[in-house]
């Protein structure tokens, strides 16, 4: 067990099976996707409040997760590199935040589309869902921000990573002030708790979508640590071994 | 056909979403392989650099 | 005799000891204490100019104004948290000392709110009062801005200690805590207007309590963690 992880987590075995992996992601997520996307737009009944725009729900609500997902991965990671210094949890944290910061835009951005037609209005201070994605967002600019901030690498993991541990404690504590600040307007929620029942030929697609978009993701998170990886491996055997193959001494 | 695209008035509203999300996504992907290729031919460049210095 | 006393690390001598020479640079210099509560002034002063001087736009926009000028004001002063230790190599001595390192930086804290904090919320009254506050909502405020300046100092001092030594000052410093101070901000503000309309004002003030004690006991380990990463 420990030395599967151990293998794992050396980079130039991470820098190769992570290339063996992206691809079944990438076709994973794709089908996925497609299948979502098209029963979602055509298939699925609309909805009998909302017509058609409800239809929105198929891309916002997993960009919505995939956005909360990612601060998890980059905390979780960025906590395990700080315990136990494996270098390329650091990797999987600095490749998650920018990612993460794409995925809320685009919740932000959704929903902002979403709430034109049903508020009549782009921007619902009272949604206490898309007040928290901003703050969300701001979460991911100031970690960013930090990493950019700090010019020795090592020191700009370990400070993000205290940073992004910080942020973790204090999202639940957010998003539960949001709505309770939002709770004393009238609400005004898209997805209501406790509504009617979601009918499966509506609920199957935004399942197919979570589930392609979390793969999609994977790949792109991936792909973001291979790149992440080889800078930072820069100056080691295996990296010169793998960008200068003929001339290489072994 | 068309009320199909339509989407019963909301036609701009799902649409733009779903393009926003396609174009993001896309924007990802070119992104992340435009990194890793400048990347990797930084790496190259400079291993070669230090070769031919040493 | 007394080199027995002072080999002796007790806990509590070190963070007095900070707490005190804390205050009293403060105390030589006061314009660092002095400052904040000049912008806090000001600040409060913009809104009244910008969104117009009738009774009700004040009496209803007060608690928000306060308690945003008071989030601005302490966030100010936080940047010098650690940068001028950092400066003079006391903060050298600080990383050095046999005294545990969360509890110096809970002193570093405290003599924020002391210095940073206090002050604002002894002064606040007099905005409060110019924006048409009842005396019984000026006493939630009070309450309510103790609490979340001690927490704004606690969870300050974190990014104070990530920022340490780096050029990019107040604006990153700003960027890294506001996100993360803005449940103190809506507790705090929403609770002084709940006061102002006569509501029950008990859930916010136990929130900012609850946080303030959430900060107490878990900042001084971040901020201590992230000073020994920013000063390796």
């Amino acid at each position: 067990m420990w030395t599967f992880f151990h293998k794992l987590a050396s980079p130039p075995h991470f820098y190769d099976l992570a290339a063996k992996f992206i691809p079944w992601f990438a076709v994973l997520g794709f089908v996925f996707v497609a299948y979502g996307t098209v029963a979602g737009l055509f298939f699925a009944p609309a909805d009998y409040q909302q017509g058609d725009a409800f239809r929105i729900i198929y891309v916002h609500v997993p960009a919505a997760y995939l956005s909360m997902m990612a601060y998890m991965i980059m905390a979780v990671s960025a906590g395990i590199g700080l315990v136990w210094r494996i270098k390329l949890s650091h990797a999987v944290a600095a490749a998650a935040a920018p990612l993460g910061a794409w995925f809320t835009f685009l919740a932000l951005a959704t929903g902002s589309i979403w709430g034109r037609p049903m508020w009549g209005t782009w921007w619902e201070w009272g949604d206490p869902r898309l007040t928290s994605e901003l703050i969300m967002l701001f979460l991911y600019f100031g970690y960013m921000a930090l990493r950019a901030a700090i010019d020795d690498p090592a020191k700009a993991d370990k400070a993000s990573a205290v940073l992004a541990l910080v942020g973790a404690v204090n999202i639940p504590i957010i998003h539960f002030s949001v709505e309770w600040w939002s709770s004393l307007h009238q609400g005004a929620t898209l997805i209501r708790e406790g509504g009617p029942a979601i009918q499966t030929s509506m609920l199957y697609p935004l399942l197919a979508m979570i589930f392609g978009f979390t793969f999609l993701f994977g790949a792109l998170l991936l792909g973001r640590v291979r790149t992440e990886v080889l800078f930072r491996e820069r100056r080691s055997r295996w990296v010169y071994n793998l960008v200068l193959p003929d001339e290489g001494r072994g | 056909m068309n009320e199909m695209l339509a989407m019963g008035n909301y036609g701009a509203y799902v649409w733009s979403s779903f393009g926003l999300t396609l174009i993001v996504l896309v924007a990802c992907v070119i992104q992340g392989i435009n990194r890793h290729k400048s990347v990797f031919h930084d790496v190259k460049t400079r291993i070669r650099a230090m070769e031919s210095e040493s | 005799m007394n080199d027995v006393i002072l080999n002796m690390p007790s806990v509590l001598r070190g963070f007095s000891a900070v707490v005190r020479r804390d205050i009293l640079l403060a105390w030589k210099r006061p314009g660092d204490m002095l400052n904040p509560l000049f912008f806090f002034a000001m600040v409060s002063t913009l809104f009244p100019l910008a969104v117009g001087p009738t009774t009700e736009q004040l009496a209803f926009s007060g608690p928000g104004v306060v308690w945003v000028a008071a989030l601005l004001a302490s966030l100010l002063s936080l940047n010098s948290l650690f940068m001028s230790d950092f400066e003079d190599g006391s903060l050298d001595q600080l990383l050095l000392s046999p005294q545990p390192l969360p509890m110096l930086t809970l002193a570093k804290a405290v003599s924020h709110w002391l210095i940073a904090g206090l002050p604002l919320v002894l002064v606040s009254p007099l905005v409060a009062i110019t924006f048409q506050m009842p005396a019984r909502t000026i006493g939630v405020m009070m309450v309510t801005l103790s609490f979340g300046t001690m927490s704004l100092s606690l969870l300050g001092s974190i990014g104070a200690a990530l920022t340490v030594g780096l050029n990019r000052g107040t604006a990153l410093l700003s960027l890294l805590i506001l996100p993360l101070a803005m449940p103190v901000l809506i507790f705090g503000a929403r609770t002084v207007s709940m006061a102002a309309a006569d509501d029950a004002v008990s859930a916010g003030v136990y929130f900012l309590a609850a946080y303030c004690m959430l900060m107490l006991t878990l900042a001084p380990f971040a901020t201590a963690a992230a000073l020994r990463i920013s000063n390796e």
